[in-house]
């Protein structure tokens, strides 16, 4: 009886439904005391002076720290592609950048004492111009960083050719926004930290818990034995909290400064301007084809928004390029960017990363074709798909794609959208000439998941009371792996899952691990957690044989009873209490016991694929959209847990229609931030979506023996455009070509009316 | 006060929230705070048995009140429908909006025993959730207002 492939409920529900989880803020850490930062209000200023006397004997305010004071060496770039010479101090010192940047570090008793001082502080700004607009900010007119001399912080030409579009008949051109999104988990951002007998024990908000103790390494010149890095439950991620940002960094250095336990947890906000942006690109598209239907070329130009300094932000293209032709087979293809810093919050990885920001481009321009060549955008698509007897598919910019099975996903999608009848509807309505119109939107998408083929680590233990225990260097924040790796073990050893315990966060426990982004955790850690579970099996065997001397392949293991006997003679046999006892198990991390430690490393990602529709209802007079229906088919290889694979698309598809109706992060030229907390800034809510239409399809991969790849942020790559070409095509009529994102009321009304001028 | 059945009394700054009070002072911390200009809901709790955003209230205003947490709702190791139904519907992922999730939705069918799906989206419009899509909540809401003409305590606390 196979536990895997089922909707099994979550063990971890229980805690979260009746006390709540515990996150950062939730810990009780005796003695501690509270950090606030004072923050920037100018995008772009030398700081003359910061006052911060009076703050510093202000009622409970037990230290000050300015920019000075901070002896820690700035941080660069994690990624070397980019500029080295971006360096982000821990609190600014003769320069800010961006409205938000941390200036002054206050140290009190209580949060509000600290609130308070923190509106004593004054702080002289020489004001600087302001840089927003990327285009602007390529011209070097105003440099933010003199010692990197441009604002230019990763340059990628890979080559331009004169005739690229030779011998298409028809070349479609379009500048596409893809606009800056906030991640807005539901938790801010949050730290804490105390010395411990020399070593730092850090608590951290992260998807990375084993990154910051690195990092914090790095940081404070420690070796990894001093550092220990705890992450307790983490109210949601999405990329931003991959990142190490130095406010949290920093709660370590504070601690040693005032001798006791430092704690922080931000204001929404806060967050808004101080947690990284997703998203960001200016893209030049050209999408060139025959008359009937076949892409011969295609090129992409793309300015990133990196923000004020060189976070994750600035590689975003490289992410982009990979993906560059989707699902198409398209012979030529060029791409070319270039990230520049401006004046505003740092760009980090957003659910897709880079990956979206591919696909919405591709699809985007697909549709657009089919419209200028009169062709159906399915024909188009079905017309250029790499079909599935090619895979390995090598693509035009060299990536190389799993398994995928494209056509079929797009025949499901039709099928299950009935394709023909919103046809004819949406004709219905045309001849009407009604105001409110019918908007069919899709796009087939591929992207990539554990990008590098990451490894993970994995073990698994059996207790003499016939428990087990699972470490993983996975670390979830919403995504169940306590029960999905808990399935994976119960599978191969028949113990159930609510006696599998699953460690993880804590690095004192487990000792690497990648953390949990780039929908990267079923494909390393959770294989690394089945292969554990299948040494285990085999050692318990190997022991069992020892104690009934028996030869180990005459050997079965009863996994409803959890007992391994000879074949045919049940009643000689060994439980996995009394192996688990016999092996010395203490269930302590140590060497002894019935335990496997697994180290695992892919070969390669893995490219999880779809077709999503969206179907969008325009009311042509006022502009507003409503997202009809969204129906998604998503193949993401073999599915260990149905619910958990369908709460994540159902998180990604809801993004999607966020980034493609409502969210954006404005600033005005000045650089103030204009959507900096939860009343401006247009977070989707439960009225503004419809329940999705979910379709699986399990084309395994071959990069791994459960034939899993990545599906935590397939939702976002598939809508976003899908929803976006809705919106068009409900006014393609009308002779509107394209709307950005996000396509408010506001941007729907002006795209009529300019086609009607 | 009184907080999940406890009479308790405690002397605060005037400016405390409720919801501060709650976490802080009464020690409860499964109700969260998400934001600080009333939208994420994710305060939400019932006061006197009405759902309220809780950094909406100072705790002063709170004063005599009867206050339900989501820790008061299981009852001797039972969950509550509403808590039961958001376990069988998957309608938690990270968990950080849950508890005001759960404290709104048995408002919601309080006042709407039997509702549409659209009036579900719209109770529940003040609840913002970045993990779950809200597929899954509506989902966990209507199948714990048991469908047309199903009984159900789930609009109750008690």
């Amino acid at each position: 009886m196979s536990i895997l492939g089922n909707r099994v409920m979550r063990t971890e529900d229980p805690k979260f439904l009746t006390v709540g989880g515990r996150y950062l803020d939730d810990l009780d850490i005796p003695g501690a005391a509270y950090v606030t930062y004072v923050r920037s209000t100018m995008a772009h200023a030398r700081l003359a002076a910061v006052d911060a006397s009076e703050a510093a004997g202000a009622p409970g305010v037990v230290a000050v720290f300015t920019g000075a004071d901070v002896d820690l060496e700035p941080l660069a770039p994690a990624i070397v592609m980019l500029n080295q010479a971006v360096r982000t101090p821990f609190l600014a010192r003769d320069t800010v950048r961006y409205v938000g940047e941390p200036i002054v570090a206050i140290v009190s008793e209580t949060r509000a004492q600290g609130m308070d001082a923190a509106e004593l502080v004054f702080v002289d700004y020489e004001p600087l111009p302001a840089v927003v607009d990327m285009e602007a900010a390529l011209t070097d007119e105003t440099v933010l960083h003199a010692e990197a001399g441009t604002n230019l912080i990763l340059d990628m030409q890979f080559g331009r050719s004169d005739d690229l579009f030779e011998g298409c008949d028809v070349v479609v051109t379009q500048r596409i926004l893809n606009q800056r999104v906030a991640p807005c988990p539901m938790e801010v951002r949050a730290a804490a930290a105390t010395w411990e007998d020399g070593r730092l024990v850090h608590y951290a908000c992260t998807q990375m818990p084993h990154g910051v103790k690195e990092t914090l390494g790095q940081v404070y010149g420690l070796e990894p034995a001093q550092v220990r890095v705890v992450a307790p439950d983490v109210g949601g991620g999405f990329g931003a909290k991959g990142a190490n940002y130095t406010e949290e960094l920093m709660v370590g250095w504070l601690s040693k400064q005032v001798g006791r336990p430092v704690r922080w947890v931000e204001t929404r906000s806060e967050s808004m301007v101080g947690l990284g942006h997703g998203r960001g690109q200016i893209q030049d598209a050209e999408l060139g084809g025959t008359r009937d239907g076949k892409v011969l070329a295609y090129r992409l130009t793309v300015i990133q928004d990196s923000g004020a300094y060189g976070w994750f932000g600035g590689v975003l293209p490289f992410m982009t390029r990979t993906m560059l032709s989707g699902v198409y087979d398209i012979p030529k293809a060029e791409f070319n960017s270039q990230s520049v810093m401006t004046n505003t919050t740092p760009t980090v990885a957003y659910r897709g990363a880079g990956r979206p920001e591919a696909t919405a481009a591709i699809e985007r321009m697909m549709e657009m074709y089919a419209a200028e060549i009169g062709m159906d955008p399915a024909e188009v698509r079905r017309k250029n798909l790499v079909t599935s007897d090619r895979f390995p598919f090598t693509t035009v910019v060299g990536t190389e794609y799993d398994a995928g099975n494209y056509e079929r996903a797009l025949e499901l999608v039709l099928e299950a959208s009935d394709y023909a009848g919103l046809r004819a509807e949406q004709q219905r309505r045309r001849d009407a000439g009604g105001p409110k119109q019918l908007g069919i939107g899709g796009s087939i998408y591929v992207e990539i998941t554990n990008y590098g083929g990451s490894g993970e680590f994995g073990s698994l233990e059996v207790l003499p009371d016939g428990s087990a225990e699972v470490r993983t260097g996975t670390s979830p924040h919403g995504q169940g792996h306590e029960t999905a790796w808990a399935m994976l073990a119960s599978e191969q050893t028949g113990i159930p899952i609510d006696r599998i315990k699953v460690v993880h966060g804590d690095t004192d426990l487990v000792p690497t691990g990648g953390g949990t982004a780039g929908s990267r955790s079923a494909q390393a850690g959770g294989v690394a957690v089945h292969q554990a579970a299948v040494q285990v099996v085999d050692k318990a065997k190997q022991l069992a044989a020892d104690l009934l001397e028996a030869n180990p392949d005459d050997l079965v293991l009863d996994k409803v009873d959890g007992r391994f006997h000879v074949a045919g003679t049940p009643s000689a046999g060994k439980s996995w209490s009394e192996l688990a006892a016999a092996a010395g198990s203490a269930g302590d991390g140590g060497d002894t016991g019935l335990k496997a430690m697994v180290d695992f490393k892919p070969p390669t990602a893995t490219f999880p694929f779809g077709a999503h529709i969206c179907v969008a209802e325009v009311d042509t007079e006022t502009g507003k959209v409503t997202v009809e229906r969204l129906i998604a088919v998503d193949d993401a290889g073999t599915i260990i847990n149905p619910l958990l694979a369908d709460g994540q698309i159902h998180g990604g598809l809801a993004q999607g229609v966020a980034q493609a109706l409502l969210e954006e992060v404005r600033y005005d030229d000045d650089g103030n931030p204009v959507t900096a907390n939860l009343a401006d800034y247009a977070f989707i809510s439960a009225a503004e979506l419809p329940s999705f239409e979910t379709v699986r399809m399990e084309t395994p991969t071959p990069v791994n023996e459960l034939g899993v790849k990545g599906i935590g942020e397939s939702g976002t790559v598939g809508s976003t455009p899908a929803v976006q070409n809705a919106v068009v095509d409900a006014l393609a009529h009308l002779g509107v070509r394209h709307v950005d994102m996000p396509a408010t009321p506001e941007r729907v009304w002006r795209a009529i009316a300019d086609a009607s001028a | 006060m009184t907080v999940n059945g406890t009479k308790q009394e405690h002397d605060v700054e005037p400016r405390t929230l409720l919801v501060q009070y709650i976490r802080q002072e009464a020690g409860l911390t499964g109700t969260n705070i998400g934001c600080d200009t009333s939208s994420c809901g994710a305060c939400t709790l019932l006061v006197d048995g009405e759902s309220v955003k809780s950094c909406t209230m100072l705790a002063a205003q709170a004063d005599g009140a009867d206050i339900t947490t989501i820790e008061g709702l299981a009852k001797d190791g039972v969950m509550h429908p509403m808590q039961q139904a958001f376990h069988e519907n998957h309608a938690l992922q990270c968990g950080y909006c849950t508890p005001g999730m759960v404290m709104a939705s048995i408002s919601l069918l309080k006042e709407h025993p039997n509702p549409s799906e659209a009036e579900v989206r719209e109770g529940l419009e003040g609840n913002l959730c970045r993990c779950t899509g809200y597929h899954n909540i509506v989902k966990a809401v209507l199948a714990a207002a048991g469908g047309a003409g199903q009984k159900s305590t789930a609009g109750s606390a008690s």
